[in-house]
């Protein structure tokens, strides 16, 4: 496969599009009509072709100004890129698993030659050539896991696991839905989940870590979660919350199909072999309301959605200031049409 | 469950009782590395009873060469350690489930206490491979009766972090002095009999040591016990359990899909809800707390055994 990376950007002059093949591969979340909170779990095997779970981790168009966004984003705050000292091991583990799979499943792209400890990776969208000592972090120019952070896109969170709990001891966060590494950097599943409305009465957290920490070698699982954000804006953090949040005053009946952006998290769970973490990768995809609905059945059930969820969900997600605009924008799509079970375009 | 074909590469006799197993793939495939303390499942099919027991990694974590693990044979037990030592042979192929830590290291510790009695000390096996790796300060205390017995003597290396003490020599170990004399951030494990973990438990409390700074694992195989009856609501089965058979067994005996993971009563996978319990429960497992046991509203089949006129489970 050849892709064409996208000159875009994710700030300041917004200029980040989808092309036709990126939105009809676009992860839409909902596979019915309504949505609520669930453990929606599945097994990371792969997925239909030319989908975003086709390969372990999914590499597309935006990939080279993802990762140039990325590099601002740390240059300005290096905190959103932490890793306490007992996670250095975790963090070779986890630059190995990308290498070698994004070596295998890109093989036109990535390159990696193993001999013994020594390593030679070859990262060829980026131009990176970079021969290394596994094991040795000072053969490397960053720490393990942000040296191959800073060339993967989507947030991760690498969790130690211990006491029967999970904790948030390291993590690459510049990409993220309103929460804050530095803010959760220490915390346990629980502290670290304590903002969400809802799901505790549910009992979804005691399952949800139960699930996760029995997660095994060799057989990752995935979901996804949504919110919405107003501009194709990555680093939609709480520490540059003052560029962002007023954005959300300029939408208008006018541009909300342009400007509003369906934000999905493609989340996936690796147990790591070396050090027993779990890596826990957040992939961010945006799309624009107005290519969401060049898919009929996607524009009619996000519109219902939307419609019928409950106050406090559209609160926590931050979009409740402007549902009604999305809403009454949404129902031009919707003729009342049933629509057909899945997530995939009809 | 995923499980791997290996070879039986290669079986040695350490003691009487313990015997150690190398298992590497058919074809010379690397296996999955793993973390020190990881255990496997290893599927054995004995007529048509399929046992698994846990074992755990004794061999270095880092080489994917193969999987060691040492079995100690239990006479009293439900027959699959019997099978392993006597009719498990050098170049047999055998199912071996991926790696699973339950007993993993904190990295956060200064230094490493590890207490090991008797067969206790195979997950320390790999894990001092792995600490040396990292360059941590650890130390080992390996406790058996006799000498003869202690198969850890074969396994250990030579060196000034290992201190084996075998009681028919006299030279028991001083609990309270040994964890009196740590530097601050030492973290202890132990790995061995039920009596041995609650002996340094009492005495770390008595130090004031922090709880998260214990960590213990008892395995535990599931026990015989008398032979029950348990009706499977959801399948619209009642089964028979063996003297020799755990309940996870007999399910799976009877063709009903169960979630596990550790076959030992720790990871909590297998947790099934009781709809119906006319009876005792006898709870073998380390999952279940005091307020679930006395709610007669859980169990967990890998370990668990009951006695009395009904027990209908949600499955």
């Amino acid at each position: 496969m050849t892709i064409r990376f996208n000159e875009e950007t994710f700030r300041d002059d917004y200029t980040f599009y989808n092309s036709p093949q990126a939105i009809r591969r676009f992860p839409f979340p909902f596979d019915r009509d309504d949505y609520m909170y669930s453990v929606n779990m599945e097994p990371h095997a792969g997925g239909p072709e030319g989908s975003v779970f086709e390969r372990r981790f999914d590499v597309d168009e935006h990939y080279v100004a993802e990762m140039r966004d990325r590099a601002i984003t740390l240059d300005e705050d290096p905190l959103r890129c932490q890793s306490l000292p007992h996670m250095e091991l975790a963090g070779w583990d986890l630059l190995e698993l990308i290498m070698t799979c994004k070596a295998e499943d890109y093989p036109d792209l990535f390159e990696l030659r193993r001999d013994g400890d020594q390593w030679h990776w070859i990262n060829r969208p980026l131009g990176i050539e970079q021969r290394f000592t596994f094991l040795d972090a000072g053969t490397l120019p960053h720490g393990p896991m942000e040296y191959i952070t800073r060339q993967t896109q989507g947030d991760f969170a690498v969790l130690d696991q211990r006491e029967g709990n999970l904790w948030m001891d390291a993590g690459m966060v510049t990409s993220q839905a309103d929460w804050s590494l530095d803010f959760d950097i220490g915390m346990n599943f629980f502290e670290w989940h304590a903002p969400v409305p809802k799901a505790h009465e549910m009992g979804i957290f005691q399952r949800a870590l139960k699930f996760l920490m029995n997660v095994q070698q060799g057989a990752p699982s995935r979901r996804l979660n949504w919110t919405m954000t107003v501009n194709p804006r990555l680093d939609t953090s709480p520490e540059n919350y003052h560029k962002w949040g007023p954005e959300k005053r300029e939408l208008t009946p006018e541009n909300v199909g342009a400007k509003q952006y369906l934000r999905v998290e493609l989340q996936s769970f690796w147990r790591l072999p070396r050090s027993n973490a779990l890596a826990f990768p957040i992939r961010c995809y945006l799309i624009a309301l107005e290519d969401l609905v060049s898919v009929p059945k996607w524009g009619r059930r996000l519109h219902r959605v939307l419609r019928d969820l409950p106050d406090e969900l559209a609160e926590y997600k931050g979009f409740a200031v402007n549902r009604p605009l999305i809403v009454d924008y949404l129902a031009r799509f919707d003729d009342g049409a049933p629509t057909s079970p899945g997530i995939y375009p009809d | 469950m995923t499980a791997l074909t290996l070879r039986v590469a290669a079986k040695e006799p350490l003691t009487p009782l313990v015997t150690r197993f190398r298992f590497e793939h058919p074809e010379g495939a690397r296996l999955p590395l793993f973390s020190g303390g990881a255990h496997v499942v290893v599927e054995m099919t004995d007529g048509n009873q399929l046992r698994r027991n846990a074992y755990s990694l004794i061999s270095d974590p880092n080489d994917g060469s193969g999987y060691e693990i040492a079995v100690r044979r239990e006479d009293a037990g439900r027959g699959g350690s019997r099978f392993m030592h006597g009719r498990v042979a050098a170049g047999d192929l055998i199912r071996v489930g991926a790696p699973v830590n339950l007993f993993s290291l904190d990295l956060r510790a200064r230094k490493h206490l590890m207490i090991a009695g008797g067969i206790g000390v195979t997950p320390f096996l790999a894990q001092i491979r792995q600490l040396d790796r990292l360059g941590q300060p650890y130390e080992l205390r390996y406790a058996a009766r006799s000498r003869a017995e202690a198969a850890g003597l074969r396994l250990l290396p030579r060196s000034p972090r290992v201190h084996v003490h075998i009681s028919d020599e006299g030279g028991r170990m001083d609990l309270g002095g040994l964890l009196a004399g740590q530097p601050l951030g030492t973290h202890v494990y132990t790995c061995g009999p039920e009596g041995l973990i609650a002996a340094v438990e009492e005495t770390a409390a008595r130090l004031r040591w922090p709880r998260a700074a214990l960590h213990s694992e008892a395995f535990l195989a599931p026990p015989p016990g008398r032979p029950f009856t348990v009706r499977l609501a959801r399948s619209g089965i009642t089964i028979e359990v063996g003297p020799h058979e755990s309940l996870l067994e007999a399910i799976e005996a009877a063709g009903v899909d169960a979630p596990w993971l550790c076959r030992g009563g720790a990871c909590g996978q297998c947790e099934t809800a009781v709809l119906s319990c006319r009876g005792e429960i006898e709870h073998h497992d380390h999952w279940l707390d005091a307020g679930d046991r006395a709610s007669r509203t859980k169990i967990m089949p890998c370990v668990s055994r009951f006695a009395g006129e009904e027990l209908i489970l949600d499955r």
